[in-house]
């Protein structure tokens, strides 16, 4: 038995019965967690480890930077087009080019898709099942299910008896099937699940119209960037010309395509406002006496700000999302965040499976190293097949990064508790709207619902400003601007011969930055540090938990094997496990023995 | 594909005792009343759904996210009606041991009776990663695709990761990621490459609901991928490919001939090496596809295409490609040359073509 006080305030006790889950389910790649838990079912120890590693970086340098984009969209196909923008904005940040504002707003437009997208399809389709129990429904009445579908939302049209009848029935002949597919081994018996069947029947029923819907709020971006997933997306501005009352207008993006994308925009509007929104309250209703999971919430929580209102500045007050460091819970000072400064944003090995030259120093991502040693010796089981990991060792392919030495938790929490501090007024409003309809105090936010809730009120505001951006693309058109893209630079014989720039945005699952330097028109030096790396790091030298183990300690798990609550923690963050991971040499020098395998090409 | 569940655990030699049992234990698992064990027995009896285990090796998910962009069918509909996805760690409910031990039911209830999708591949490197950079349920991932794939009836190959390796396995492939089919001891189901980064939505359901409906695999080229989809080049059937013929290129972004939707092929365009359906079936419903939109195609269903040279480099280099070295001169002349430029275009593509068919076939 052992008892570690962590300097970011946690009682670490390891003396109860360990728990493994492996795979965590319901997230993007791969990722396990252990807990420990005390006979009375709290969990008191937490680890998260990340397994899987990819080495993208690696693979960027000695490439045209003008690629760049397309290779580190590969990060994630989860929240694509987020690396490919922010990889853009390195690029252009490092060689000095400017943007027309009708690119702005087309990259804009798209982000703002993808956190309406994302945050709709994590909620439902990979969030929901940690509090919607899909067995239950069938015990439903549709009357009664129609009667709180037009209590909560009485704008959605899809609300009669018959139709939630029809659903029930389609989830009665799967459930008897006896092929339960997704649903297969899951915890229906668990008491964790606190909705009425009827609550239970509208939820499921949304799963379904969202996995519908969903494909269409993506279409916007198909229509910018050709295709989705993975659109297209160029240094400079953006590849789609405009061209609305000119020869050969039907091969641009002309009134027929801007007419879609009004609509689709529009929709997604309605969606989130009659659905995504309703459910988040009433489900939240049920859930609020579980206010468990808000882990570093309540003390440091860091973002990076995007979505700049006017093209080329990214300056917080330029930015509509917003951007600062909140530590130990003082609201009432918001830190500027400087990404080229080298005593800010560093990155930790100790417990992560790469070894640094210099021991344990912290390095800023321009002079990142990795040089992966994945290493288990100390862990029970075998190389081959872990049975608990040894938290004490290396543990994670994940680095530990650190805002000022502080464990950082990000994404739309973080962003919605910066907002607040800073007075934001319509993150206020939406805020307050929620802790008045559900009856809680502010500290409510600090938990697995507030980070649920702030992802949903996210998506709503980011719905409505794509409409603005909308509207302003139109309005700079009418003005005789169809620029999209400033040509500057493209050609590398005008470049430096040495250059380095940092990209950011605010990915769905929070603050995303790319750090790049060129050399000689070719990449030297490509490192990303993304959300998940900032959640899902593993302790740090000081012995710092990350954010995810946070936000599990101190959780009571209804029954100690079955992971519902571990789950709904964990969820909450949007992981993205396949971004988390990453290498890049600052000489390439160590690499020396990755390039040895013989199954490399 | 036609043998029921319950006719394969009979053969497993397992009593219809048993069975009802078996049935009574689901049901209760769920928390339902004893009455749906006699519906899920004679659902079992009667209309199976054929058993889909979706493994995710080192990727990104992009291939799951167009999946579930497929306009027709529904994602929706597909994952309800048509197949039973019994293991998928994206969408699942359960986790940890509970969802491992689906994998090991499904292959001893249903063997060589059940589809291996996979997205993503494994890396095989070992000095440095021990083979251990994807890891499910503390093994390596290969460990888990082996033993999936062994009694598989058929594997799909989802997208360009398991098809070809794809952006991991660029040089210097630091994680040794190795497509599915080159991987040692895969064992020798049928295996079906369906690449692209993504492929397109309504291509992968096409895939899956051909195999539904026609209860056998599609028609395969050399390389295994559908005939149906990927046995033309984007360049054969671009509707930009009048202005090719024509000398008509966009020859820097957003200039006037890109406002008039000209031939992309100046500014790196890989439609002319790239085997897809993005010119015809076009991207979620139809809708547009990369060169539509004013960006070149990247080839991004290409074998290797990572390391073919830059995006926007034009593909002068290629053997295979016989106009590049006029291109020039057709685009200045153009008005004038048209006639002339379409017939040495037609004269020499034909040629390509029969040199094409000759390494194809």
């Amino acid at each position: 038995m052992s008892i570690v006080n962590t300097p970011n305030g946690y009682k670490l006790d390891t003396s109860g019965q360990r728990v493994v889950v492996d795979p965590v389910t319901r997230i993007e790649g791969h990722m396990r967690a252990e807990v420990n838990i005390d006979e009375n079912n709290i969990i008191t120890n937490a680890v998260s480890s990340g397994t899987i590693w990819r080495g993208l970086e690696v693979i960027l340098k000695g490439r045209d930077p003008r690629d760049a984009w397309a290779f580190v969209q590969r990060i994630c196909g989860v929240c694509t087009g987020t690396h490919a923008l922010t990889s853009v904005r390195a690029v252009e940040d490092a060689l000095g080019i400017n943007i027309p504002e009708n690119a702005n707003s087309i990259r804009n437009i798209m982000q703002l898709s993808l956190q309406v997208h994302d945050h709709l399809v994590h909620f439902y389709h990979l969030h929901a099942l940690d509090w919607v129990n899909p067995v239950n429904a069938l015990k439903a009445d549709p009357k009664a299910t129609s009667a709180l579908q037009q209590q909560v939302s009485p704008n959605h049209p899809n609300s009669s008896p018959g139709y939630f009848r029809d659903v029930q029935n389609r989830l009665k002949k799967f459930v008897e099937s006896g092929q339960l597919g997704p649903f297969r081994n899951g915890y229906w018996t668990n008491p964790a699940y606190l909705l009425p069947p009827e609550a239970d029947l509208m939820a499921v029923t949304h799963y379904l119209e969202a996995l519908d819907f969903q494909k269409e709020i993506m279409k916007t971006r198909t229509i910018f960037g050709g295709k989705d997933t993975h659109p297209n997306w160029t240094v400079g501005g953006v590849p789609c010309p405009i061209n609305v009352d000119g020869t050969g207008g039907v091969g641009a993006l002309n009134m027929v395509n801007l007419n879609q994308v009004h609509q689709i925009l529009k929709d997604s509007q309605t969606f989130i406002k009659n659905v995504y929104i309703p459910d988040i309250l009433a489900i939240g209703q049920f859930y609020k006496g579980w206010l468990y999971g808000g882990g570093l919430s309540s003390q440091n929580v860091l973002a990076y700000g995007d979505i700049p209102d006017r093209a080329n500045d990214y300056s917080p007050a330029n930015l509509m999302m917003p951007s600062g460091a909140i530590i130990n819970g003082d609201l009432s000072k918001v830190h500027d965040v400087d990404l080229t400064d080298p005593e800010q944003v560093q990155e930790f090995v100790p417990h992560s499976w790469y070894k640094y030259p210099d021991g344990v120093k912290g390095l800023h991502p321009w002079d990142g190293v990795t040089d992966p040693q994945f290493d288990v010796s100390s862990a029970k089981g075998t190389s081959q097949n872990i049975e608990e990991l040894d938290e004490s060792a290396s543990y994670s392919w994940i680095k530990a990064p650190r805002w000022r030495g502080h464990a950082m938790e990000v994404g739309p929490l973080a962003r919605y508790i910066i907002g607040y501090a800073k007075g934001d007024k319509e993150i206020t409003e939406q805020i307050e709207l929620v802790l008045k309809t559900l009856d809680v105090p502010v500290t409510a936010l600090y938990s697995t619902l507030g980070r649920t809730a702030a992802r949903a009120l996210e998506a709503q505001w980011a719905a409505d400003k794509q409409l603005y951006f909308f509207d302003k693309l139109m309005t700079n058109i009418k003005n005789g601007d169809s620029s999209t893209h400033s040509g500057e630079m493209w050609d590398p014989a005008d470049w430096p011969s040495e250059a380095k720039g940092v990209g950011f945005t605010e990915a769905p699952r929070g603050a995303l930055g790319h750090w790049i330097k060129i050399k000689d028109t070719k990449i030297d030096n490509y490192q990303c540090v993304v959300p998940t790396t900032w959640n899902g790091s593993p302790r740090d030298e000081a012995g710092n938990i990350g954010a995810f183990e946070a936000s599990m300690m101190n959780t009571k798990v209804a029954v100690a094997k079955e992971p519902v609550e571990i789950l709904r923690n964990i969820h909450s963050f949007d992981p993205c496990l396949a971004c988390s991971t990453h290498v890049m040499s600052e000489d390439g020098e160590e690499l020396a023995s990755v390039t040895t395998s013989p199954i490399g090409s | 594909m036609t043998d029921t569940f319950y006719d394969v655990m009979r053969r497993q030699g397992i009593t219809r005792r048993s069975f009802l049992k078996f049935c009574s234990l689901t049901a209760a698992a769920m928390g339902l009343s004893p009455i749906y064990a006699s519906k899920i027995a004679h659902a079992m009896e009667n209309k199976p759904r054929i058993p889909v285990l979706w493994l995710h090796g080192l990727e990104c998910t992009c291939c799951s996210e167009s999946f579930i962009r497929s306009g027709h069918p529904l994602a929706k509909d597909v994952i309800l009606s048509m197949i039973s996805l019994d293991y998928d760690s994206v969408i699942m409910a359960s986790a940890g041991h509970e969802a491992e031990a689906i994998v090991d039911e499904v292959i001893a209830e249903h063997k060589g009776k059940y589809i291996l999708a996979c997205e993503g591949n494994p890396g095989l490197e070992q000095d440095v990663t021990g083979g251990m950079s994807c890891i499910v349920g503390g093994k390596p991932y290969t460990a888990q695709l082996r033993a999936a794939a062994k009694d598989a009836m058929a594997i799909i190959s989802w997208g360009s990761c398991a098809s070809w390796g794809c952006v991991q396995a660029a040089k210097p492939n630091p994680t040794g990621a190795t497509p599915i089919h080159k991987v040692p001891d895969i064992g020798n189901a049928p295996i079906i490459k369906v690449p692209g980064c993504p492929p397109i939505a309504e291509v992968m359901t096409a895939v899956i609901t051909y195999m539904l409906t026609f209860e056998q695999l599609p028609t395969l080229d050399r390389q295994g991928r559908p005939k149906m989809f990927y046995s033309q080049r984007i360049h054969d059937k671009c509707y930009r490919r009048p202005h090719f013929d024509a000398g008509q290129f966009v020859e820097q972004w957003d200039d006037e001939g890109a406002r008039q939707g000209y031939c992309l092929y100046k500014m790196g365009c890989k439609g002319p090496t790239t085997y897809n359906a993005c010119s015809t079936i076009r991207w979620n419903g139809g809708l547009s596809f990369p060169i539509q939109s004013g960006h070149p195609c990247i080839g991004c269903s290409e074998d290797g295409f990572w390391d073919k040279g830059g995006f926007y480099d034009r593909l002068s280099d290629i053997n295979q490609f016989g106009i590049e070295s006029n291109a020039d001169e057709i685009g200045m002349g153009a008005a004038g040359l048209v006639g002339g430029a379409v017939a040495a275009h037609a004269a020499v593509s034909a040629l390509k073509r029969t040199q094409q068919k000759g390494d194809e076939e």
